[in-house]
Order: structure tokens, then sequence, then C-alpha cells
């Protein structure tokens, strides 16, 4: 094998080789124990395997989706036709994907901050506390679909008509509100987790150094703690995006899952909309997909591989605030 | 023996080579190279001197003293463990007071509770008093104290923004940020140059704090202590994780800032304690062993305790 160590010469130790090393400093894998060795290939081969595995999905939906985007479609609204050229574009999907997204983690980013910085900052009572955090990680394991059941119920009482369209009496429930509020509660546990982690990072000295001239518990939390953790709380809030804009089941249980938004009469601009019905693009994709209703695949190409642009710029947007903190440096041990 | 014939792996050759362990070695007589563990201490004390005879004093005798605190009977317990007993000791403007003892010895605790940091820990029990111009400290709103006695830590610990913000952090309102940098430069840049530190980032002071060296970081840290203008200021190891370079630097600062603010410092170093301190207060298992003057209790102490931890017999 091309790593074995070099036989040592008879005598003396001294005169032994010493053992075959790269032009760098740092020993060459070549010279460590097999079962090392094992382990590095193996992991080395799983890296290899994922990073294989995500980019043929990046590159089949890249492929496919320049074969099939027309930049007309993220302006076009679904309409009916009898050949996929009749049938418009996706844009009230792409629009209602916009909407749940800044709806929910709206929700879910102060919600979920405010709940980390209590846990780490202040966790009492501690009863309460230690309640706080089994149901924030039981919110976490609920299936969304469940989430979306239990949504219908409270949005389909008369105290919440408001929220979304209302005929004689009947609440309908399905409106961008509810499902936004709903989905807000699918970021919410990411949100926490990776604030905490954060807050968690920061050394105790350095919040009693903020303490010790004489600032408040709150001071130092606007001031120190949240701008150090922001780094964590960009990846929560980018996980958190993720999930709401990938969901699917709240989509079409409490937003209706219309292909088109439905504006309730009688509403002014933004609302009107809101309390509504609509569509995302991950329900679309959904439709257009060979199980779907509108079975075009084609569009369901072009539309994934817009979901997929919007996750990459997330990903590349909370890279940005990594590195930003980068450059301000940390503790040293 | 046949695997002896063939050149064994290197590892194993290494095992064979290695020496017996020491234990074994004594029995052959005394080497004379291993010198006996309990005569190398012992020797190392010779009368009553203690290792400084050599060591540098770099502070000269005090021009006053005002008596700013004054520890009363404090005793701090942790759950079950007692940190600090019964001490009663005086802190003054225009001297600087170390405190040295071995690790665990309270003197940290009873650092923290002159500006009720020990507070922040639930399981902390005081009793006694802390007076500060007189007033006990239990009667001072906690943020109004640590603004008169500020602290600065073993890690230098500057907060992740510039240069400016850091000092500036301290002198605004809680968490607000009315005051614009106009404001506030004429401050920032003296609470800079009263730690020494004004000359180096005078062209940097936007840069984040966290980029500086480890000694110009804890300069930083005294800095914002001193921003607050405080009338005590506190220094817990501030040199344990710097190089002699930047040690000496900030153990000059340390004797230049005496006549403005009371100072205390924790110490690991004694010769450190030795160079910077007027008065010394020697803890041992949470009492107060000994408190003296400098080159009293370094040069003579009153206590076979102190004698023996300052001349290394222990600790």
């Amino acid at each position: 094998m091309e790593g074995t160590i070099a036989a040592p010469q008879s005598g003396a130790p001294q005169q032994q080789a010493p053992p075959r090393r790269g032009k760098g400093a740092v020993e060459a894998s070549a010279t460590w124990h097999l079962s090392d060795r094992l382990g590095l290939a193996i992991c080395w081969l799983l890296g290899l395997l994922f990073c294989a595995i995500a980019a043929a999905i990046v590159a089949y939906l890249l492929v496919q989706g320049i074969k099939y985007l027309r930049p007309s479609m993220l302006v076009t609204p679904a309409t009916a036709g009898f050949s996929q050229s009749e049938t418009g574009g996706f844009s009230d999907a792409l629009f209602g994907t916009l909407i749940v997204a800044a709806m929910g983690i709206s929700l879910a980013l102060p919600a979920g901050v405010g709940v980390a910085v209590w846990l780490v900052e202040y966790g009492r009572p501690a009863a309460f506390a230690r309640v706080t955090e089994s149901t924030i990680e039981a919110i976490a394991g609920i299936p969304s679909i469940v989430l979306a059941l239990f949504g219908t119920v409270i949005f389909s009482s008369t105290a919440l008509g408001f929220l979304s369209r209302t005929s004689e009496g009947v609440v309908f429930g399905r409106s961008f509100f509810a499902a936004s509020a709903m989905l807000s509660l699918v970021a919410l546990p990411l949100v926490v987790a990776s604030t905490r982690e954060g807050l968690n990072a920061i050394p105790q000295h350095v919040r009693e150094a903020s303490y010790a001239v004489g600032k408040t518990k709150i001071a130092t939390v606007r001031r120190i703690l949240l701008p150090t953790a922001r780094p964590q709380v960009a990846t929560g809030a980018m996980l958190g995006l993720g999930r709401i804009i990938g969901d699917t089941a709240i989509i079409v249980v409490l937003l209706g899952a219309t292909q088109n938004f439905a504006p309730v009469e009688g509403s002014v601009f933004p609302f009107a909309y809101l309390r509504g019905a609509g569509t995302t693009l991950t329900n679309f994709v959904y439709e257009a997909s060979p199980t779907g209703n509108l079975n075009q695949p084609q569009k369901a190409y072009a539309a994934a591989f817009v979901l997929l642009l919007m996750v990459l710029a997330l990903n590349a947007a909370v890279d940005v605030v990594h590195r930003r903190a980068r450059k301000v440096g940390t503790w040293s041990s | 023996m046949e695997f002896l014939k063939s050149p064994p792996p290197p590892i194993r050759r290494l095992k064979l080579e290695e020496p017996p362990p020491a234990r074994e070695l004594t029995p052959q007589g005394g080497a004379p190279e291993v010198s006996h563990p309990i005569g190398g201490i012992t020797t190392g004390a010779p009368g009553g001197r203690g290792g400084f005879t050599g060591a540098r004093r770099s502070i000269g005798a005090p021009q006053f003293s005002i008596r700013r605190m004054e520890v009363d009977g404090l005793s701090v317990s942790y759950a079950d463990r007692e940190a600090v007993k019964s001490v009663s000791l005086p802190v003054r403007q225009g001297e600087v007071l170390a405190m040295i003892g071995p690790s665990g010895c309270g003197k940290t605790t009873l650092l923290r509770s002159l500006n009720r940091l020990t507070e922040l820990t639930r399981t902390a029990r005081l009793s006694g008093r802390v007076l500060l111009d007189d007033v006990d400290i239990a009667l001072i709103e906690p943020t109004a104290l640590r603004r008169r006695v500020t602290m600065v830590f073993q890690q230098p610990n500057p907060f992740p923004m510039s240069v400016f913000d850091n000092i500036a952090y301290v002198l605004r309102e809680q968490g607000s940020r009315r005051q614009r940098k106009k404001a506030l430069e004429a401050k920032v840049h003296s609470a800079l140059d009263r730690a020494g530190l004004f000359e180096e980032v005078k062209d940097n002071l936007d840069h984040p704090a966290l980029r500086l060296s480890g000694g110009q970081q804890q300069r930083l840290c005294i800095a914002r202590a001193l921003a607050a203008e405080p009338e005590v200021l506190l220094l817990d190891e501030p040199c344990s994780a710097l190089d002699p370079q930047s040690t000496q630097v900030i153990e000059d600062l340390i004797v230049k800032l005496r006549d403005d603010v009371a100072v205390v410092i924790v110490t690991h170093n004694l010769q450190q304690a030795y160079r910077v301190a007027d008065h010394v207060a020697f803890m041992y298992l949470g009492e107060l062993v000994e408190y003296g003057s400098a080159t009293t209790l370094f040069g003579s102490p009153r206590e076979q305790r102190t004698q023996e931890y300052v001349s290394g017999a222990f600790g």
C-alpha cells in the first residue's frame, strides 16, 4: 500500500527512517493506524455522496428550470386553458409564497427570539421555563398537517371571522392570516433553538462585563447579546423560512389552495387579499406535477426551480451575516 | 523470540526502549539528579525574606489615601460552601490593594461582592456589610453601584463592536443610542487616554475591538471601566491571560491610576502583587489571614501561613 510506514533499518532506533510525510508540517494520514484511515475514508465517501446528491438535484432542476422557465411565468397568473401555452404562469403562487414567508417569519422571529432570551437569560420561574422548553420541542415534533387541522378549528371560530372569508355567519377559516399563523409555529422551534445556541455560546464573563459597568439585563440583551448572537438568529430565521416556504400541508388545508388569489369583496386592499384564499409555489408544484389536477410537469419544474433559487438565496444571505460576524471576531478561549 | 529477528514495527520498538517507571529507580540508590520533592520546596524559602529580594517594586509610597470602601464582617456562601468568612478590610483611594491567596480561597468572591456581582449567582448568600463612602451598598441600586465600582475581568472581554462603541456603550443611558458620536467623542478619547490606549488606537476607533491584541483588549476593558468614572476599580487577575510585555504595561497603568480611583486587584502572581500594591490582603480558605502593607506582608509577615505562602511552601 502507498502509505505503509517505511520499514525501520536494523540496529539502533536513531537510524530508523522517519515516516513519509507530505510537503506540509501536518502529519500525513498515511502514517495513521489502519482503523483511522478507514474511518477517514468512510467520512470522505459519505461527504462526497451527499455533495453528489445535492449537486444532482440542483443540476437537474437547473437544467429543467432553464429549459421551461419563462420570465413571463413570474408575472402572469394561472389561467384555464387547453394547452400548456395557454395556462399562464404562477405569479399568484410566487406572491403567495412571499406573503406567507414574510408574515410567518415576522410572527415567528420576534416570538422565537423572545422565548429564547427568556429561557437563556432569565429562566425563571424555573418550572415554567422547563415546561416551555418541552412545549417547544413538542411543537417541533408535530407534523404540519396536524397543526393545519388544529388551525382550521381555531380560525373557523366566529371570533376570528375577521381574519378570513365570512358568508352568512359561516367562517371559511382559510386565509393568508390563518396559514401564516400556523406556519409561524412551524418556524418557531427552529428560531428558538438556534437563538438559544447563539446566546449560550457567549461567555458568562461578557454578560458580567456589561453588568459591571452598570447596565441592566435588558440593555445587555439588546445591545450586546442579541447583536452577538445575530448569525445564529439569522440561521434560525433562515431554517424557519425554509420550512415555511417548503410546507404544503398547511397551505392545502388553511390557505385553500386555490389557483389564484381570491380576495374578499368589501375589504380594503391588502386585507382583501390576506383574508382571502390563495396558493403558494409548493402547492403549485404539487398541482402541476403529474399527480396534481393541472398535470403540466414543465411548469412544475419551472416553479420548483424558482423555489430552489429562493432557498439558495436564503443560504447566501445567512452566509453574508456569518461572514460579517467573523470580521468582528470573538473572545479568545 | 522469533519476532526479534525481523525488525519490529516502530511502535513496539518504542515500547521496549521506554525507561522503567521512576518508582523502580529509587531503590538503586538515590540518583543525584533526582532531587527530593519536599527538600526542593523547603530549601526555596530562606529565612523570612521569601522570594522577593530581587523583585522590582514599581510603586512608590502613596501621596495620600482616602478611605472609600469598608468591608465589615462580610461572609459569602454558595449553597453549602462558605467562600468568604467574616472578612473586614478597608479600600482606599490613592493606594492599590492586592488580594492574594491560593485558588478557591474566596478572593474573587470577595471582589465580586464589592459591586454586588455575587448576587447574580443564585445560590450565593451574603451577610455582613460593605460600605461605599459610608453608605451600605445593599442600599444602593445595583446598576448605580456598578457604575461607581466597576470591574475588569480575567479574560479580556471587549464587546463585539468597534473600539469607540465599546466606550460609548458605557457612556450612554442603558440601552439607548440617543447621544450621537460627536457628543461622546471627548469622553471616549479621555477614557482611552487614561487607559494608555488612545495613542495606539486613535486612527482605528472604528475597528472591531476584538481584533486588538490581548493586551490592548484588556486596556480597552480598563478604559471601559474608567469611562463610567468610578470611585473604585476592581481588577480580577487582569494579566493572567497576557504576555509579559502587556502585563508590564498594565501594571504601570494600575500604579498610575491609584490617585484617581481606589484600585483593588486580585492576583495569583505574588511578584505582581509585590510590584504594584501598597497593601496586600492574604486570604486562605475564605479567611483573611493577614492584611498589611506590601513590604511588611512579603518581608516580615506576622502569620505563619502567610510566611509559608509567600515563600512558596504551598499554594
